[in-house]
Protein backbone atom coordinates (compact mmCIF):
# COMPACT_ATOMS: atom_id res chain seq x y z
CA UNK A 1 0.00 0.00 0.00
CA UNK A 2 1.52 3.24 -1.17
CA UNK A 3 2.08 6.55 0.89
CA UNK A 4 0.38 9.12 -1.43
CA UNK A 5 2.33 12.89 -1.41
CA UNK A 6 1.58 15.56 -2.73
CA UNK A 7 4.23 18.41 -3.99
CA UNK A 8 2.52 21.47 -3.13
CA UNK A 9 3.08 25.61 -2.89
CA UNK A 10 0.35 27.79 -4.05
CA UNK A 11 2.91 29.82 -5.62
CA UNK A 12 3.94 29.03 -9.24
CA UNK A 13 7.77 28.55 -10.31
CA UNK A 14 9.07 27.91 -6.55
CA UNK A 15 10.19 24.01 -7.77
CA UNK A 16 7.27 21.65 -7.05
CA UNK A 17 8.26 19.70 -10.67
CA UNK A 18 11.87 19.97 -9.89
CA UNK A 19 10.94 18.60 -6.64
CA UNK A 20 8.93 16.21 -7.29
CA UNK A 21 11.29 14.97 -9.85
CA UNK A 22 14.13 14.85 -7.54
CA UNK A 23 12.44 13.01 -4.72
CA UNK A 24 10.51 10.48 -6.72
CA UNK A 25 14.34 9.89 -8.37
CA UNK A 26 15.55 9.66 -4.66
CA UNK A 27 13.39 7.33 -3.56
CA UNK A 28 13.24 5.17 -6.59
CA UNK A 29 17.18 5.16 -5.72
CA UNK A 30 16.32 3.88 -2.68
CA UNK A 31 14.81 0.73 -4.42
CA UNK A 32 11.46 1.78 -3.82
CA UNK A 33 8.88 1.12 -6.44
CA UNK A 34 7.66 4.95 -7.40
CA UNK A 35 4.93 6.75 -9.14
CA UNK A 36 5.05 10.33 -10.33
CA UNK A 37 2.08 11.88 -11.72
CA UNK A 38 1.34 14.98 -13.36
CA UNK A 39 -1.98 16.76 -12.09
CA UNK A 40 -1.03 20.50 -14.26
CA UNK A 41 -3.33 19.68 -17.24
CA UNK A 42 -2.91 21.60 -19.72
CA UNK A 43 0.46 22.92 -18.94
CA UNK A 44 2.63 19.69 -18.12
CA UNK A 45 6.25 19.86 -17.49
CA UNK A 46 6.79 16.50 -15.36
CA UNK A 47 7.31 14.53 -18.53
CA UNK A 48 9.99 16.93 -19.60
CA UNK A 49 11.27 17.66 -16.54
CA UNK A 50 12.19 13.95 -16.40
CA UNK A 51 12.99 13.64 -19.99
CA UNK A 52 10.18 11.37 -21.12
CA UNK A 53 8.61 13.81 -22.94
CA UNK A 54 8.32 12.21 -26.58
CA UNK A 55 7.55 9.16 -24.86
CA UNK A 56 3.83 9.98 -23.44
CA UNK A 57 1.12 8.61 -25.38
CA UNK A 58 -1.64 8.08 -22.68
CA UNK A 59 -2.15 10.60 -19.70
CA UNK A 60 -4.30 10.69 -16.62
CA UNK A 61 -7.13 11.60 -18.04
CA UNK A 62 -7.02 8.48 -20.42
CA UNK A 63 -6.44 6.48 -17.89
CA UNK A 64 -9.37 8.03 -15.30
CA UNK A 65 -11.89 7.93 -18.29
CA UNK A 66 -11.34 4.96 -18.37
CA UNK A 67 -10.58 4.61 -22.02
CA UNK A 68 -6.90 2.91 -21.11
CA UNK A 69 -5.22 0.99 -18.63
CA UNK A 70 -2.88 2.86 -16.24
CA UNK A 71 -0.45 0.23 -17.19
CA UNK A 72 -0.85 1.22 -20.93
CA UNK A 73 -0.01 4.96 -19.87
CA UNK A 74 2.59 4.70 -17.09
CA UNK A 75 6.17 5.59 -18.81
CA UNK A 76 9.12 3.33 -17.22
CA UNK A 77 12.53 5.42 -16.59
CA UNK A 78 15.04 4.59 -18.95
CA UNK A 79 17.52 5.20 -16.08
CA UNK A 80 15.82 3.52 -12.71
CA UNK A 81 13.44 0.59 -13.21
CA UNK A 82 11.68 1.24 -9.97
CA UNK A 83 10.57 5.14 -11.39
CA UNK A 84 7.31 5.68 -12.87
CA UNK A 85 5.78 8.41 -14.70
CA UNK A 86 1.54 9.16 -15.51
CA UNK A 87 1.72 12.54 -17.47
CA UNK A 88 -0.92 14.98 -17.67
CA UNK A 89 -2.75 16.25 -20.79
CA UNK A 90 -1.15 18.81 -22.74
CA UNK A 91 -4.16 19.41 -24.76
CA UNK A 92 -7.26 18.51 -22.59
CA UNK A 93 -9.45 20.65 -20.77
CA UNK A 94 -8.88 20.32 -16.70
CA UNK A 95 -12.43 19.99 -16.10
CA UNK A 96 -12.02 16.15 -18.00
CA UNK A 97 -10.82 15.29 -14.39
CA UNK A 98 -13.65 14.31 -12.73
CA UNK A 99 -13.50 13.37 -8.85
CA UNK A 100 -14.16 10.14 -9.42
CA UNK A 101 -12.16 9.74 -12.16
CA UNK A 102 -8.75 11.13 -9.96
CA UNK A 103 -10.16 8.97 -6.93
CA UNK A 104 -10.65 5.36 -8.94
CA UNK A 105 -6.21 6.28 -10.98
CA UNK A 106 -5.38 6.88 -7.31
CA UNK A 107 -6.67 3.83 -5.68
CA UNK A 108 -4.96 1.58 -8.07
CA UNK A 109 -1.86 3.91 -8.00
CA UNK A 110 -2.02 2.90 -4.60
CA UNK A 111 -1.95 -0.94 -4.44
CA UNK A 112 0.72 -0.84 -7.27
CA UNK A 113 3.48 1.18 -6.06
CA UNK A 114 5.26 2.22 -2.73
CA UNK A 115 5.14 5.92 -3.44
CA UNK A 116 3.03 7.90 -5.22
CA UNK A 117 4.28 11.49 -6.04
CA UNK A 118 1.27 14.15 -6.95
CA UNK A 119 2.77 17.14 -9.07
CA UNK A 120 0.36 19.70 -7.90
CA UNK A 121 -0.20 22.61 -10.17
CA UNK A 122 -0.22 26.22 -9.18
CA UNK A 123 -2.45 27.97 -7.39
CA UNK A 124 -5.72 27.14 -5.42
CA UNK A 125 -8.14 26.52 -7.99
CA UNK A 126 -9.50 22.62 -8.81
CA UNK A 127 -6.15 21.15 -10.13
CA UNK A 128 -4.74 21.93 -6.75
CA UNK A 129 -7.41 20.49 -4.76
CA UNK A 130 -8.00 17.24 -6.73
CA UNK A 131 -3.55 17.06 -6.44
CA UNK A 132 -3.86 17.20 -2.64
CA UNK A 133 -7.20 15.35 -2.05
CA UNK A 134 -5.99 11.21 -1.82
CA UNK A 135 -2.48 12.58 -0.32
CA UNK A 136 -1.18 11.42 3.23
CA UNK A 137 1.76 13.17 3.24
CA UNK A 138 2.06 16.86 1.76
CA UNK A 139 5.47 18.20 0.75
CA UNK A 140 4.99 22.06 1.18
CA UNK A 141 7.94 23.54 -1.44
CA UNK A 142 8.56 27.60 -0.13
CA UNK A 143 11.17 29.95 -1.56
CA UNK A 144 12.44 32.10 1.21
CA UNK A 145 10.48 35.19 0.03
CA UNK A 146 7.64 36.90 0.96
CA UNK A 147 4.90 36.07 -1.26
CA UNK A 148 6.15 32.22 -1.35
CA UNK A 149 5.23 32.19 2.12
CA UNK A 150 2.25 33.65 2.01
CA UNK A 151 1.29 31.48 -0.56
CA UNK A 152 2.45 28.41 1.49
CA UNK A 153 0.51 29.06 3.86
CA UNK A 154 -2.69 29.33 1.60
CA UNK A 155 -1.84 25.92 1.06
CA UNK A 156 -1.47 24.88 4.84
CA UNK A 157 -5.13 26.22 4.87
CA UNK A 158 -6.07 23.84 2.22
CA UNK A 159 -4.71 21.13 3.24
CA UNK A 160 -6.05 20.94 6.55
CA UNK A 161 -9.81 21.51 4.88
CA UNK A 162 -9.78 20.27 1.08
CA UNK A 163 -8.26 16.54 1.45
CA UNK A 164 -9.61 13.17 2.37
CA UNK A 165 -7.69 13.00 5.34
CA UNK A 166 -8.48 16.01 6.80
CA UNK A 167 -12.38 15.17 5.99
CA UNK A 168 -12.10 11.63 8.33
CA UNK A 169 -10.71 14.11 11.18
CA UNK A 170 -7.51 12.89 10.92
CA UNK A 171 -4.44 15.38 10.55
CA UNK A 172 -2.45 15.76 7.40
CA UNK A 173 1.05 15.35 8.08
CA UNK A 174 2.62 18.94 6.07
CA UNK A 175 6.73 18.97 5.76
CA UNK A 176 8.22 21.93 4.87
CA UNK A 177 10.62 21.88 1.94
CA UNK A 178 12.60 25.05 1.34
CA UNK A 179 14.04 25.09 -2.04
CA UNK A 180 16.30 28.35 -3.89
CA UNK A 181 18.18 28.98 -0.38
CA UNK A 182 21.16 30.89 -0.57
CA UNK A 183 22.62 30.99 2.82
CA UNK A 184 25.08 33.59 1.86
CA UNK A 185 21.99 36.41 1.33
CA UNK A 186 20.18 34.57 4.24
CA UNK A 187 23.83 35.12 6.17
CA UNK A 188 23.96 38.75 4.83
CA UNK A 189 20.28 39.37 6.02
CA UNK A 190 19.31 39.81 2.70
CA UNK A 191 17.01 36.87 2.51
CA UNK A 192 14.81 35.01 5.19
CA UNK A 193 16.37 32.49 6.64
CA UNK A 194 15.78 28.50 7.55
CA UNK A 195 14.54 29.37 11.19
CA UNK A 196 12.41 32.64 9.53
CA UNK A 197 10.46 30.37 7.50
CA UNK A 198 10.43 27.67 9.59
CA UNK A 199 9.07 30.07 12.93
CA UNK A 200 6.54 31.65 10.19
CA UNK A 201 4.93 28.09 8.47
CA UNK A 202 5.12 26.32 11.56
CA UNK A 203 6.18 23.40 9.82
CA UNK A 204 8.32 20.53 10.02
CA UNK A 205 11.56 20.89 7.77
CA UNK A 206 11.96 18.03 5.52
CA UNK A 207 15.09 19.58 3.71
CA UNK A 208 16.93 22.78 2.61
CA UNK A 209 17.76 22.88 -1.13
CA UNK A 210 20.72 25.03 -2.02
CA UNK A 211 20.34 27.60 -4.84
CA UNK A 212 22.42 25.89 -7.57
CA UNK A 213 23.10 26.01 -11.25
CA UNK A 214 22.98 21.95 -10.84
CA UNK A 215 18.99 22.33 -10.38
CA UNK A 216 19.16 23.81 -14.24
CA UNK A 217 21.31 22.23 -15.78
CA UNK A 218 19.52 18.69 -14.60
CA UNK A 219 16.18 19.84 -16.07
CA UNK A 220 18.01 20.98 -18.90
CA UNK A 221 19.24 17.43 -19.38
CA UNK A 222 15.84 15.73 -18.83
CA UNK A 223 17.03 14.47 -15.82
CA UNK A 224 16.19 14.31 -12.19
CA UNK A 225 19.57 16.29 -10.22
CA UNK A 226 19.73 13.06 -8.20
CA UNK A 227 20.55 11.19 -11.46
CA UNK A 228 22.54 13.68 -13.35
CA UNK A 229 24.75 14.59 -10.28
CA UNK A 230 24.54 12.84 -7.52
CA UNK A 231 26.82 14.09 -5.19
CA UNK A 232 25.87 17.67 -5.76
CA UNK A 233 24.78 19.52 -2.95
CA UNK A 234 21.04 19.88 -4.35
CA UNK A 235 21.21 15.81 -5.13
CA UNK A 236 22.48 15.61 -1.29
CA UNK A 237 19.57 17.34 0.20
CA UNK A 238 16.57 15.97 -2.45
CA UNK A 239 18.45 12.47 -1.20
CA UNK A 240 18.36 12.98 2.79
CA UNK A 241 14.91 14.58 1.99
CA UNK A 242 13.68 11.43 0.36
CA UNK A 243 15.08 9.29 3.24
CA UNK A 244 13.29 11.66 6.01
CA UNK A 245 10.12 10.50 4.07
CA UNK A 246 10.80 6.65 4.40
CA UNK A 247 11.05 7.54 8.33
CA UNK A 248 14.91 7.56 8.52
CA UNK A 249 16.55 9.60 10.94
CA UNK A 250 18.59 11.91 8.70
CA UNK A 251 20.74 14.87 9.94
CA UNK A 252 19.71 18.04 8.70
CA UNK A 253 22.74 19.68 6.52
CA UNK A 254 22.49 23.60 6.91
CA UNK A 255 23.70 24.58 3.62
CA UNK A 256 26.74 26.92 4.59
CA UNK A 257 28.82 30.42 2.84
CA UNK A 258 31.50 28.19 1.47
CA UNK A 259 32.58 31.07 -0.12
CA UNK A 260 36.39 31.92 0.23
CA UNK A 261 37.62 35.10 1.17
CA UNK A 262 38.18 36.36 -2.01
CA UNK A 263 34.26 35.97 -2.93
CA UNK A 264 33.67 37.72 -0.09
CA UNK A 265 35.71 40.63 -0.72
CA UNK A 266 34.57 40.72 -4.00
CA UNK A 267 30.94 39.85 -3.59
CA UNK A 268 30.89 37.16 -5.72
CA UNK A 269 28.01 35.06 -5.60
CA UNK A 270 28.78 31.30 -3.82
CA UNK A 271 28.46 28.41 -6.11
CA UNK B 1 30.84 48.71 0.01
CA UNK B 2 28.88 48.05 3.52
CA UNK B 3 31.67 48.42 5.89
CA UNK B 4 31.49 52.44 5.36
CA UNK B 5 28.64 52.45 6.29
CA UNK B 6 27.82 50.88 10.20
CA UNK B 7 24.84 52.60 10.82
CA UNK B 8 22.62 51.20 7.53
CA UNK B 9 19.30 50.12 7.79
CA UNK B 10 17.23 47.45 9.42
CA UNK B 11 18.33 44.17 7.55
CA UNK B 12 15.45 43.20 4.61
CA UNK B 13 14.85 40.04 6.19
CA UNK B 14 13.99 40.65 9.14
CA UNK B 15 11.41 43.56 7.55
CA UNK B 16 10.25 40.41 5.78
CA UNK B 17 9.30 38.43 8.53
CA UNK B 18 7.53 40.90 10.28
CA UNK B 19 5.64 41.81 7.85
CA UNK B 20 4.92 38.32 7.24
CA UNK B 21 3.49 37.34 10.92
CA UNK B 22 1.25 40.37 10.73
CA UNK B 23 -0.50 39.39 7.53
CA UNK B 24 -0.54 35.82 8.00
CA UNK B 25 -2.25 36.34 11.23
CA UNK B 26 -4.50 38.10 9.75
CA UNK B 27 -5.04 36.28 7.03
CA UNK B 28 -5.33 32.28 8.79
CA UNK B 29 -8.13 34.19 11.03
CA UNK B 30 -9.81 35.11 7.88
CA UNK B 31 -9.74 31.71 6.54
CA UNK B 32 -10.94 29.66 9.20
CA UNK B 33 -7.79 28.59 10.74
CA UNK B 34 -8.09 29.79 13.51
CA UNK B 35 -11.31 30.98 14.82
CA UNK B 36 -9.79 33.48 17.86
CA UNK B 37 -10.04 36.96 16.31
CA UNK B 38 -13.71 37.16 15.00
CA UNK B 39 -14.67 34.65 17.95
CA UNK B 40 -13.00 37.68 20.37
CA UNK B 41 -14.41 40.66 17.94
CA UNK B 42 -17.85 39.12 18.59
CA UNK B 43 -17.94 38.61 22.29
CA UNK B 44 -16.23 41.93 23.29
CA UNK B 45 -18.63 43.98 21.55
CA UNK B 46 -21.47 41.91 22.84
CA UNK B 47 -19.93 42.83 26.64
CA UNK B 48 -19.21 45.93 25.44
CA UNK B 49 -22.46 46.67 23.81
CA UNK B 50 -24.41 46.09 27.15
CA UNK B 51 -23.43 48.89 28.78
CA UNK B 52 -22.17 51.76 26.07
CA UNK B 53 -23.93 51.22 22.48
CA UNK B 54 -20.78 50.54 20.06
CA UNK B 55 -20.82 50.94 16.60
CA UNK B 56 -19.60 47.55 14.73
CA UNK B 57 -17.05 49.17 12.06
CA UNK B 58 -15.32 51.11 14.70
CA UNK B 59 -14.15 47.73 16.77
CA UNK B 60 -10.63 46.59 15.53
CA UNK B 61 -8.98 43.25 17.20
CA UNK B 62 -5.10 42.69 16.36
CA UNK B 63 -2.98 39.44 17.34
CA UNK B 64 0.81 40.28 16.79
CA UNK B 65 2.75 37.47 17.94
CA UNK B 66 6.39 37.56 18.97
CA UNK B 67 8.69 35.09 20.39
CA UNK B 68 7.94 35.60 24.03
CA UNK B 69 5.21 37.75 24.17
CA UNK B 70 2.18 38.49 22.21
CA UNK B 71 0.01 41.17 22.06
CA UNK B 72 -3.82 41.40 21.61
CA UNK B 73 -4.78 44.56 20.76
CA UNK B 74 -8.94 45.24 20.89
CA UNK B 75 -9.40 48.95 19.72
CA UNK B 76 -12.53 49.97 19.94
CA UNK B 77 -14.24 53.71 19.37
CA UNK B 78 -16.27 54.27 21.92
CA UNK B 79 -18.88 57.64 22.16
CA UNK B 80 -18.18 59.79 25.49
CA UNK B 81 -21.19 59.12 27.34
CA UNK B 82 -24.58 56.99 26.57
CA UNK B 83 -26.81 60.34 25.84
CA UNK B 84 -24.52 61.24 23.87
CA UNK B 85 -24.72 58.10 22.22
CA UNK B 86 -28.56 58.23 21.75
CA UNK B 87 -27.84 62.39 20.65
CA UNK B 88 -25.26 60.80 18.36
CA UNK B 89 -28.01 58.37 16.39
CA UNK B 90 -30.18 61.09 16.04
CA UNK B 91 -27.72 63.68 14.47
CA UNK B 92 -24.38 62.83 13.73
CA UNK B 93 -21.64 64.79 15.88
CA UNK B 94 -17.76 64.37 16.86
CA UNK B 95 -17.27 62.17 19.63
CA UNK B 96 -13.88 61.54 20.94
CA UNK B 97 -12.50 57.67 20.54
CA UNK B 98 -11.28 56.15 23.85
CA UNK B 99 -8.56 52.97 23.52
CA UNK B 100 -9.05 49.93 25.18
CA UNK B 101 -5.52 48.06 24.70
CA UNK B 102 -5.08 44.77 26.43
CA UNK B 103 -1.70 42.68 26.41
CA UNK B 104 -1.54 39.44 26.58
CA UNK B 105 1.58 37.55 27.94
CA UNK B 106 2.49 33.72 27.05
Amino acid sequence: MAQVVVVTSGKGGVGKTTTTAALGAALAQEGQRVAVVDFDVGLRNLDLVLGAERRVVYDLIYVSQGNVKLSQALIRDKRLENLYLLAASQTRDKDALTDEGVEKVMGELRSTFDWVICDSPAGIERGATLAMRHADVAVVVTNPEVSSVRDSDRIVGLLDAKTDKAARGERMEKHLLLTRYDPVRAGRGDMLNVDDVIDILSLPLLGIIPESEEVLRASNLGSPVTISTPKSAPARAYSDAAQRLMGMDVPMAFPSDRSGLFSKLFGRKAA
Amino acid sequence: MRWFMPFRRRKSASVARDRLQILLTHERGADGQSDLIPILREEVLAAVAKHVSVDVDKVQVKIERGKAVSLLEIDIELPCDPESAKRRQRAPQATRPQRLAVSQAH
